[in-house]
């Protein structure tokens, strides 16, 4: 019997500003990949806990774009991005960008791998144009605990070198 | 070498060697010359590499001027541990949602909506 592997795993790489999760689902590419695509199904899922998601473009089609708002009270987070190549069940490529910082734009690389019995793996690789922006989205999301942390974390660091 | 804390953990850590003598650290204080007697490299390389897991803050040298013991900084290898952790956490948590919209889906669901929808709306 073949068991699905359902946490889900990360890495960021060393050498270059990548992150890459791996995730399995108990679920065909196709229907993996419809709640990717299908911007009524994408916003029941994709947005952090807490905040609601609205869809404001999505035309998942190569060459199509995106732009959704999550949002928090009166707190507005906007991205935005375009599909630069959709095979259907298959693999999304799309640019991504946080309009809070609008200069930075991420290469993401979605692939699905079809592992019969209807199951799928997914990677999703997020290519960020820097460290800083890599360790940006690591840290998004974050409330100040991890403010704290990044400035405990340079703090830790200065007195080691300054030993 | 990239600028911000992080990326030095990361780059000081991408190395075999380095990997091998921060798990060496984790069991205790070490002096150069015991960390350097395993490896077939000099003593000169082995120094190499904790300096840059120095520079990435991951290690200390002790004061005692003649052993200058080595000593992992665990904090800051916690710290860089936690981050990733909690980001995988919110990824999880993502998929967990994604997995009941799943479960919804009829097994022959197309792979594509019917139409391209877009609302028109703006913020």
């Amino acid at each position: 019997m073949t068991t699905t592997k359902h946490e889900t795993e990360i890495a960021a790489d060393p050498t270059v500003p990548l992150i890459r999760i791996i995730r399995e689902f108990d679920a065909t590419p196709a229907q993996v990949f419809r709640a990717h695509t299908d911007p009524e199904l994408v916003k029941q899922w994709l947005g952090p806990r807490g905040l609601e998601m609205e869809v404001l473009t999505f035309d998942c089609r190569t060459g199509g774009e995106y732009r959704y708002v999550h949002r928090r009270g009166d707190e507005a987070y906007v991205f935005h991005g375009c599909f630069h190549e959709v095979t259907p069940a298959r693999r999304i490529v799309q640019t991504f960008t946080f309009e809070g910082m609008p200069e930075a734009v991420a290469l993401e690389t979605l692939v699905l791998e079809d592992l019969g019995d209807g199951r799928t793996r997914l990677t999703a690789e997020s290519l960020c144009d820097s460290f800083e922006g890599r360790d940006g989205m690591l840290s998004s999301g974050m409330d100040e605990g991890v403010i704290q942390g990044y400035e405990r974390l340079d703090e830790l660091i200065a007195r080691g070198e300054a030993d | 070498m990239a600028a911000d804390p992080l990326s030095r953990v990361f780059s000081a850590l991408a190395d075999p060697t380095r990997r091998d003598l921060v798990a060496r650290l984790a069991s205790g204080d070490a002096t150069l010359s015991e960390l350097a007697e395993p490896y077939d490299v000099s003593v000169q390389a082995v120094s190499k590499h904790l300096r840059v897991l120095e520079d990435a803050g991951l290690v200390t040298k002790g004061r005692d001027a003649q052993r200058r013991p080595v000593h992992l900084e665990a904090e800051v290898f916690d710290l860089m541990t936690k981050w990733i952790e909690r980001y995988r956490h919110q990824a999880e948590e993502r998929y967990r949602r994604l997995d009941d919209v799943l479960r919804g889906l009829p097994d022959d669901v197309d792979p594509i909506p019917p139409t391209p929808p877009s609302t028109g709306a703006t913020p």
